[in-house]
C-alpha cells in the first residue's frame, strides 16, 4: 500500500520537474536550457533520456506495484511456481539494448560537435589558481584576473546576502556574441573546472596541460557559473562570470581594455620613482591583502595551522625583508604560495608587503616602495 | 577441538590464536609510525614516528615467527588435511594474483606516461596547445631524459648488467624447479644443492641490482626524483627488488626447514608457495626487462 | 534452485559436542570463529555508520542555509572527505564482509571460513586503520580535505601532512580487504558441502564470489596509487606532475580503475541479499537464477571497462569518451535483467510484507531510480552539465544509501533471528522502515533538483537560489539520521536477547541451509558437511 504511495509521489515529483521549470523562474528544478545551440541540444538529450527512464520506470514499477497489490498472501492467492522463461529473458535483454542504442546515437553526434574546437574566431586562455580565474586573450594584448566580489561580511552573516551572492566577480570575462570562442583551459596549481551552465561548457583545468572547449553565444547577457572541481579551502568561492557583448561593443571594450592596461603600465613606470607614504601603503596594502591573500593567510594574518602559515609575528614578515619580497614576488615553488610578480603591480606588491610587515602587531616600521620591488626583480634577472 | 579425530569427512578448524591480533597491532604500529616518520623525515624534525615504526616491525617479526611456528608445528603434527592444503594453495595463488595487480598499477603508470602523458606534453593528440603554450621546446621522447621543467638525466641501457641479471633470474627459476623435482623424487641431496644455488643466484641478483642503483645515482644522474622516467624506473625495479628480497628470505627459511628434514612429496605446501612466489617474481622481471629497459 | 536435504544429524551433532566455546574477552580477540568475526564486523560497521553519519549531519547542518555558520570551509572539506571514506571503507564494505562471514559458511554447508585465522587478522586490522585515519583530525591542518577521491595534486603538493597517515591507513585497510576476499573465494571454491555445485549456490554466495574477485583485482591498484601519492608528496616523484613528465589525470585513471569496480563491490552483495529475500516473502522461487548469475558476472566484467565515465570533463580525446560512454550504458542491460527478474519473482507470488521484504522492495525501486540517474550521467555531453554537481551526489546516495545500506538493513532484519536467537521488535523495525523510507527521499530526492539547477558538490556555501531545497534536504538528513537510532535500539535489544525466542526458520518461505540449524545458530555448524541432493 504505502510503497505504492511513495512511488506515486516519486513519479509525480519527477514529472513536475519539467512542468515547474518552465512555469516558475525563481525556483529552478530542471537543467538550464542555456543560450547556445549546443546547450539546447544537451538539454534535449537530457529530457530524452529522462523521459525514457521515466517510461521504463512506470512499466517496471507498475508491474511490481500490481503484483504487490494483487499477488499478496492476504488475498488468499496460491503462489505460482514458474522460475524461468528463456524467451522473455532474451526479450528483456535485447529491448533495453535497443533503447540504449537509440540514446547513444544523438549523444555521439552532440559530443563530436562539442569536442570540435577548430575554426574558432577568438581564443581565451583561462587559467585557474587557488581561488581565482585568470583570463588572457590570445589575439589581443589583454589579460587580467577575476576574483569573487562577494564581501566576506556577507558570507559570515555580518551583512545581508545580496542578489548573486557568491556569483559575482570583480572583472568578468567578456566575449563577443555570434563568434566561436575557444577556451584554452589550464591551471597554475590544483585541478579546477571552468563551468558555465548556460553554455553547457565544463572543462577541467589541469595543471601543466591545456584542455579546449568552445562556445558560440547568440544572446548578449551576463552568464554565471562556478568552479566545479574541489580545489581546496575556498572552492566554493571561485565563481565564473561571463558577459557576452555584441561584436561592436566587444571590440570597443577590448580596445579600451588594451588602452587601460597600456596606460597602467606606463603609470607604473612613472610611479617607480615616487615614494608613497606609510598611510597610502597601508591602505592599498590592506585592500590588496584582503582581496588576494586573506583567503589563505586569513584576514587576521593567523593563517591556518598546518595548511597556510601565519604571518603575524612569525617568519619572514617580521624577518628578512629581501626574503619577504622574494616569497611574494616569486612564490614558494611546489606550494600553494604562487608568484605574484605578474598578477600584482609593483605598487601593490610594495604595499602588501609593507602591510604585512606592519599589520597585526608586526610593527616593524619598514616601508617597501615600488622601486624596491623593481630593483629586486631587476636583480633577479 | 578438532584435534580429537581425523575423519577425512570432517573439516579442520584451527584453534584460537593470538597471532592475528598481534599481526593487526603490528600493522597498526607500522602504519602509524611510517606515516609520522615520513612527515618528520620530510621536515627534518625529530619525532616519535621511528619508534612506532621500529616497534611495529619488531612485533611483526615476532608475529611471523610465532604464527608460522604454530603453523609448522600443527602441520608436522599431522593435524591438517588435504582440504586445508587446497585452501592454502588457492589462497597463495590469489595472493599472487593480487601482487600482479599491484604491479599492474605501476606498469599502467609507465604505459600511460610513455604513450599518453609525454606525447601530450609535446603537443600530440588533442593537446596541441599544451605543447605550444605551456611547454614550447619540450621534446617528447622516451626514455624521457629531459623533463618539461628541464631536469636532465641519462637512460639506463639494457645491455650489460640488466641483461646479466635477467639471465641470472631466469636460471634461478630453472634451478628452483630442479630443487622441486628433487623434492618430488625424494632426492634430498639434489633438493638441497639446487635450493642453495637458487638462493645464491637470488642474492647475486640483489647485489647487482644494488650496484646498478649506485651506478644510476652516481654516474647517470638517474634518481628517483629525476622525472617520470626515473620515477617509473625506480618504483618498478624497487618494488621488484623488494619482492626478490622477500622471496630470498622465504627461500632461506625453506632451506632451513629442508635441512631440518621437513617436507615430503605430500607435505610441501610452504615450499611450493615459495617456489610459486619466486617464479612470479621472475615473470615480473621479464616484463620489467622488456618494458623498462629494452623498449 | 535446489532442494536441500540435510541429515538433521549433523546439526544435532554440532549442538551436542561442539558448542563449547571460549568465554570473555579472549573469545573475541583471538577467535577463529566465522560467526564471532562476522558479529564483530557488523558492529564495527554500525559504529562507523554512525561516525560517518554524524559527519554527514555536520555537512547538512552547515548547508542548511547560505552563508558560513558552523564550520570553517577547510573543516567542511575534512568532513566531506572523511564522511565518504568512512562510509565506503568503514561502514558499507565491512558490513558486507560481516554478512559474508556469517552467512557464506552456513549457506554452503561449511563449518567455517577456509582460513579462519587470517579471517581474524582481516578484521582486527580495520579498527587500527580507522583509528589512524581518525587520529589525523588532531594533527596540525587536520584530517585529509581532498575528497574521498583524493585527486592529485590537491592530495600531493597541496595537501596537509595527514596525507601520510591517510596513505598508510589505506594500505593496511587494503590488505584487510584483500585477505578477506581471498578467504571468501577459497571458502567458496573449496568448502562447499558435497552436492553443492556452483549452480546450486545461493545467489548471495554467488554475488560475493564475484565481488571477491573484484576486490582482489582492484584493491592492489588502490595500494599502488596511494603509494604514488605518497612518493609524489614526500619523495620527489612526478607521477602526477606535468613538470616532471607526469599527468594529474593519470591519478584519476588509476583511482577510477579501482574506484568504479569499488562501487560495484558495494552493490553486488546487495543484489545477492535481495535475491534471497524476495523469493522468501513472495513464496515463489527466484525467477531466472542462471541469468542472475550471468548478469552479475557481466556487470563485474564490464566494471573494468567503464572507469573513465567519472572523467568525461578531464579532456580525454573524443573516441575515448565515446568508448567509455558506450560501455557504461551497456551496464544497464545486465542490471535491468536483475530488476526484471526480481519483479517477475514477485509476479503471481503470495507476498507478505515483513520488514526484510519492505526494505527489499524499497531497494528495488530506489536502487533503480539511482540506476536511471546513472544512465543519465553516462551520456557524456549531458554529464558535462551534471558532473560534480549535486545531481551526482543524489545519484550515488540513491544507489548507496537506499541501495546498499537498505539492503544491509534488509539482511539484518532477515537474519537477526538466526544470529541472536530472538525475534526482534516487529513494531520498532517497521517504524524504522517507514521513517527511513520517507526521510531518505526527503533527503536525497531534492538533491537532483539543486544539482540540475547548478549547485556544485563539495561546497560549504552556495548561491541563494539553492537555499530552499537545501533546507529541505537538511531536514531530511536529520530525520533520516535520527531514524537510524531506532535500528540501533532494535540491534541492542537483540544483542541483549530481549524478545521471543526465534524458531529455526522464522520465515515461512525462506530456503537455504542456514534455516536448517537452530536459532541462534550453534557456535559450530556443519562440522560434518550436510549432503545436498
Ligand atoms: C553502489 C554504488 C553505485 C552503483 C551501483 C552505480 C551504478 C551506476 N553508475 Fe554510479 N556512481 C557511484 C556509485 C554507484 N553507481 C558513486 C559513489 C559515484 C560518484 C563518485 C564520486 O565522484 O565521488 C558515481 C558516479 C557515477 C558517474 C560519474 C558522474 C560524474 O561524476 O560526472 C557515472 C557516469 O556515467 C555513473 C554511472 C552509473 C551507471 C550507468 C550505473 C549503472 O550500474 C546503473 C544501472 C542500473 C539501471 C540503469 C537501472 C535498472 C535497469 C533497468 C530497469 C533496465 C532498463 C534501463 C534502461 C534501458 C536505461 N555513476
Ligand atoms: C555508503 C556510503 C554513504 C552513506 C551511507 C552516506 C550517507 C549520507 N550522506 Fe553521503 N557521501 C558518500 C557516501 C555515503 N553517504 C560519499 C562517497 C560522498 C562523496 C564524498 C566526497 O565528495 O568526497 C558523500 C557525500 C555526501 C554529501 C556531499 C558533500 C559535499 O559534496 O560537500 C552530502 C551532503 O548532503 C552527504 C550526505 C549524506 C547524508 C545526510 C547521509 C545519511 O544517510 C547519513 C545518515 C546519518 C546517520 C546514520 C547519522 C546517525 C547519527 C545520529 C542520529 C546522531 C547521533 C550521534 C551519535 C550517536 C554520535 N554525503
Ligand atoms: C592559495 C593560498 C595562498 C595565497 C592566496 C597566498 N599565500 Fe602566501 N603562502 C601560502 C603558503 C601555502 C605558504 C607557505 C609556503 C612554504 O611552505 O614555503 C605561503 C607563504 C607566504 C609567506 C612566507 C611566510 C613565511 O614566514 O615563511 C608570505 C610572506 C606570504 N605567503 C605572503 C602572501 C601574500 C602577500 C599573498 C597575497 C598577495 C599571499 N601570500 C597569498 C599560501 C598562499
Ligand atoms: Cu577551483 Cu574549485
Ligand atoms: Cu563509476
Amino acid at each position: 500500500m504505502n510503497v505504492r504511495l511513495t512511488r506515486l509521489l516519486l513519479a509525480l515529483s519527477a514529472l513536475s520537474v519539467s512542468a515547474t521549470a518552465s512555469a516558475e523562474q525563481s525556483l529552478q528544478l530542471n537543467l538550464t536550457r542555456g543560450v547556445t545551440n549546443i546547450s539546447n541540444k544537451v538539454y534535449d538529450l537530457h529530457m530524452l533520456v529522462f523521459y525514457i527512464c521515466l517510461a521504463i520506470g512506470v512499466i517496471v514499477f507498475g508491474a511490481m506495484f500490481w503484483s504487490i497489490l494483487r499477488h499478496r498472501k492476504s488475498r488468499g492467492v496460491k503462489p505460482a511456481t514458474f522460475h524461468d522463461n528463456v524467451k522473455v529473458e532474451i526479450a528483456w535483454t535485447i529491448i533495453p539494448f535497443l533503447i540504449l542504442f537509440a540514446m547513444a546515437v544523438p549523444a555521439t553526434i552532440t559530443l563530436i560537435k562539442m569536442d570540435d574546437t577548430s575554426d574558432s574566431d577568438i581564443s581565451v586562455l583561462v587559467t585557474g589558481s587557488q581561488w581565482r580565474w585568470h583570463y588572457s586573450y590570445l589575439e589581443y594584448d589583454v589579460e587580467y584576473q577575476s576574483i569573487m566580489a562577494t564581501p566576506r561580511e556577507q558570507i559570515y552573516g555580518r551583512l545581508p546576502q545580496t542578489e548573486n551572492y557568491l556569483l559575482e566577480v570583480d572583472r568578468p570575462l567578456v566575449i563577443p556574441t555570434g563568434k566561436k570562442v575557444r577556451f584554452l583551459i589550464t591551471s597554475d596549481d590544483v585541478i579546477h573546472s571552468w563551468w558555465v551552465p548556460e553554455f553547457a561548457v565544463k572543462k577541467d583545468a589541469n595543471p601543466g596541460y591545456i584542455n579546449e572547449a568552445w562556445t558560440r553565444v547568440d544572446e548578449p547577457g551576463i552568464y554565471r557559473g562556478q568552479c566545479a572541481e574541489l580545489c581546496g579551502r575556498d572552492h566554493a568561492f571561485m565563481p565564473v562570470v561571463v558577459i557576452a557583448k555584441e561584436p561592436a561593443d566587444f571590440e570597443a571594450w577590448i580596445r579600451g581594455e588594451e588602452e587601460r592596461l597600456r596606460t597602467a603600465r606606463e603609470e607604473e613606470q612613472r610611479l617607480l620613482s615616487m615614494q608613497m607614504s606609510m598611510d597610502e601603503l597601508m591602505e592599498l596594502g590592506q585592500q590588496t591583502y584582503m582581496a588576494q591573500c586573506a583567503a589563505c593567510h586569513q584576514p587576521n594574518g593567523q593563517g591556518i595551522p598546518g595548511v597556510f602559515p601565519g604571518l603575524a609575528g612569525v617568519g619572514v614578515s617580521v624577518g628578512d625583508q629581501q626574503a619577504h619580497i622574494d616569497v611574494v614576488v616569486n612564490g614558494a615553488r611546489g606550494t600553494a604560495m604562487q608568484a605574484y610578480r605578474n598578477t600584482l603591480s609593483m605598487r601593490e606588491l610594495a604595499a602588501v608587503i609593507t602591510y604585512e610587515r606592519n599589520a597585526w602587531g608586526n610593527n616593524t616600521g619598514d616601508m617597501v616602495q615600488a622601486a624596491d620591488i623593481h630593483h629586486f626583480i631587476q636583480g633577479n634577472q | 577441538m578438532s584435534t580429537e579425530n581425523h575423519n577425512p569427512q570432517k573439516y579442520y578448524v584451527p584453534d584460537q590464536s593470538i597471532w592475528p591480533l598481534v599481526g593487526a597491532i603490528a600493522l597498526g604500529l607500522i602504519a602509524f609510525g611510517a606515516g609520522h616518520y615520513t612527515i618528520e623525515w620530510s621536515k627534518q624534525e625529530a619525532g616519535f614516528g621511528h619508534y612506532f615504526l621500529g616497534a611495529g616491525l619488531l612485533v611483526m617479526v615476532v608475529m611471523l615467527v610465532g604464527w608460522f611456528g604454530d603453523q609448522i608445528r600443527e602441520s608436522r603434527a599431522g593435524l591438517y588435511n588435504e582440504q586445508l592444503g587446497r585452501s592454502y594453495k588457492q589462497g597463495m595463488s590469489w595472493f599472487i594474483f593480487s601482487e600482479v595487480m599491484f604491479f599492474m598499477a605501476f606498469f599502467g603508470a609507465l604505459f600511460y606516461a610513455r604513450m599518453i602523458a609525454v606525447p601530450w606534453l609535446g603537443g600530440a593528440s588533442n593537446n596541441e596547445m599544451t605543447g605550444q603554450i605551456l611547454w614550447p621546446g619540450f621534446e617528447a621522447i622516451w626514455p624521457l631524459t629531459t623533463t618539461p621543467d628541464g631536469t636532465t638525466t641519462q637512460a639506463m641501457g639494457w645491455f650489460g648488467l640488466p641483461l646479466i641479471n635477467t639471465v641470472i633470474l631466469v636460471i634461478s627459476s630453472v634451478t628452483l624447479h630442479f630443487a622441486h623435482v628433487g623434492l618430488e623424487e625424494g632426492k634430498r641431496q639434489k633438493l638441497k644443492v639446487w635450493l642453495l644455488i637458487t638462493i645464491a643466484l637470488g642474492l647475486i641478483f640483489l647485489g647487482l641490482q644494488g650496484y646498478e642503483y649506485v651506478h644510476a645515482y652516481r654516474d647517470l644522474g638517474l634518481t628517483l626524483d629525476s622525472g617520470i622516467y626515473g620515477n617509473t624506473f625506480f618504483m618498478l625495479t624497487g618494488f621488484h627488488g623488494l619482492h626478490v628480497t622477500l622471496g630470498a628470505i622465504m627461500m632461506i627459511v625453506m632451506a632451513g626447514r629442508v635441512f631440518a628434514g621437513h617436507f615430503t612429496k605430500n607435505d610441501q605446501f610452504a615450499f611450493q608457495a615459495t617456489a610459486w612466489y619466486w617464479h612470479f617474481v621472475d615473470v615480473v622481471w621479464l616484463c620489467l626487462f622488456v618494458f623498462v629497459y629494452v623498449l | 534452485m535446489s532442494t536441500i536435504v540435510t541429515d538433521t544429524h549433523s546439526a544435532h551433532d554440532a549442538h551436542d559436542h561442539h558448542d563449547h566455546h571460549p568465554k570473555g574477552i579472549k573469545r573475541w580477540l583471538f577467535t577463529t570463529n566465522h560467526k564471532d568475526i562476522g558479529t564483530m564486523y557488523l558492529w564495527f560497521s554500525l559504529i562507523m555508520f554512525f561516525v560517518g553519519g554524524s559527519m554527514a549531519l555536520m555537512i547538512r547542518a552547515e548547508l542548511f542555509q547560505p552563508g558560513m555558520q558552523i564550520v570553517d570551509p577547510h573543516f567542511f572539506n575534512q568532513m566531506t572527505t572523511m564522511h565518504g571514506v568512512i562510509m565506503v571503507f568503514g561502514a558499507v564494505m565491512p558490513a558486507f564482509v560481516g554478512l559474508a562471514n556469517w552467512m557464506i559458511p552456513m549457506m554452503i554447508g561449511a563449518p567455517d571460513m577456509a582460513l579462519p585465522r587470517m579471517n581474524n587478522w582481516s578484521f582486527w586490522i580495520l579498527p587500527f586503520a580507522f583509528l589512524i585515519m581518525l587520529s589525523s583530525f588532531f594533527m596540525p591542518g587536520g584530517a585529509p580535505a581532498f575528497g574521498w577521491t583524493f585527486y592529485a595534486p590537491l592530495s600531493t603538493t597541496y595537501s596537509t601532512d595527514s596525507t601520510a597517515l591517510f596513505v598508510f591507513s589505506m594500505h593496511i585497510m587494503g590488505m584487510s580487504s584483500i585477505m578477506g576476499a581471498i578467504n571468501v573465494i577459497v571458502t567458496i571454491m573449496n568448502m562447499r558441502a558435497p552436492g553443492m555445485s556452483y549452480m546450486k549456490m545461493p545467489l548471495f554466495v554467488w554475488t560475493w564470489f564475484i565481488t571477491a574477485f573484484l576486490l582482489i583485482a582492484v584493491m592492489p591498484v588502490l595500494a599502488g596509487v596511494v603509494t604514488m601519492v605518497l612518493t609524489d608528496k614526500y619523495f620527489g616523484t612526478a607521477f602526477f606532475d606535468a613538470a616532471g613528465g607526469g599527468d594529474p589525470v593519470l591519478f584519476q585513471h588509476l583511482f577510477w580503475f579501482f574506484g568504479h569496480p569499488e562501487v560495484y563491490i558495494m552493490i553486488l552483495p546487495s543484489f545477492g541479499i535481495v535475491s534471497a529475500i524476495i523469493p522468501a516473502f513472495a513464496r515463489k522461487p527466484l525467477f531466472g537464477y542462471a541469468s542472475m548469475v550471468y548478469a552479475t558476472a557481466a556487470i563485474a566484467g564490464l566494471s573494468f571497462l567503464v572507469w573513465a565515465h567519472h572523467m568525461f570533463t578531464t579532456g580525454m580525446p573524443t573516441f575515448a569518451s565515446l568508448f567509455f560512454m558506450y560501455m557504461t550504458m551497456l551496464i544497464a542491460v545486465p542490471t535491468g535483467v536483475k530488476v526484471f527478474n526480481w519483479v517477475s519473482t514477485m509476479w503471481r507470488g503470495a507476498m507478505t510484507f515483513e520488514t526484510p521484504m519492505l526494505f527489499s522492495l524499497a531497494f528495488v525501486v530506489l536502487f533503480t531510480i539511482g540506476g536511471f540517474s546513472g544512465i543519465m550521467l553516462a551520456i557524456t555531453p549531458v554529464d558535462y552539465q551534471y558532473h560534480d554537481t549535486y545531481f551526482v551526489v543524489a545519484h550515488f546516495h540513491y544507489v548507496l544509501v537506499s541501495g546498499a545500506v537498505f539492503s544491509i538493513m534488509a539482511a539484518a532484519y532477515y537474519w537477526l533471528p538466526k544470529w541472536s536467537g530472538v525475534m526482534y521488535d516487529t513494531f520498532l523495525s517497521k517504524l524504522h522502515f517507514w521513517c527511513s523510507l520517507i526521510s531518505v527521499n526527503i533527503l536525497f530526492f531534492p538533491m537532483h533538483f539543486v544539482g540540475l539547477a547548478g549547485m556544485p558538490r563539495r561546497i560549504p556555501d552556495y548561491a541563494l537560489q539553492f537555499a530552499d531545497i537545501n533546507a529541505i534536504v537538511s531536514v531530511g538528513g536529520f530525520l533520516f539520521g535520527f531514524s537510524q537510532l531506532i535500528f540501533l535500539a532494535v540491534c541492542i535489544k537483540c544483542a541483549l536477547k530481549k524478545g521471543e525466542p526465534a524458531p529455526a526458520k522464522p520465515w515461512e518461505g525462506a530456503e537455504g541451509l542456514e534455516w536448517t540449524v537452530p536459532s541462534p545458530a550453534p557456535y559450530h555448524t556443519f562440522d560434518v558437511p550436510p549432503v545436498i541432493k
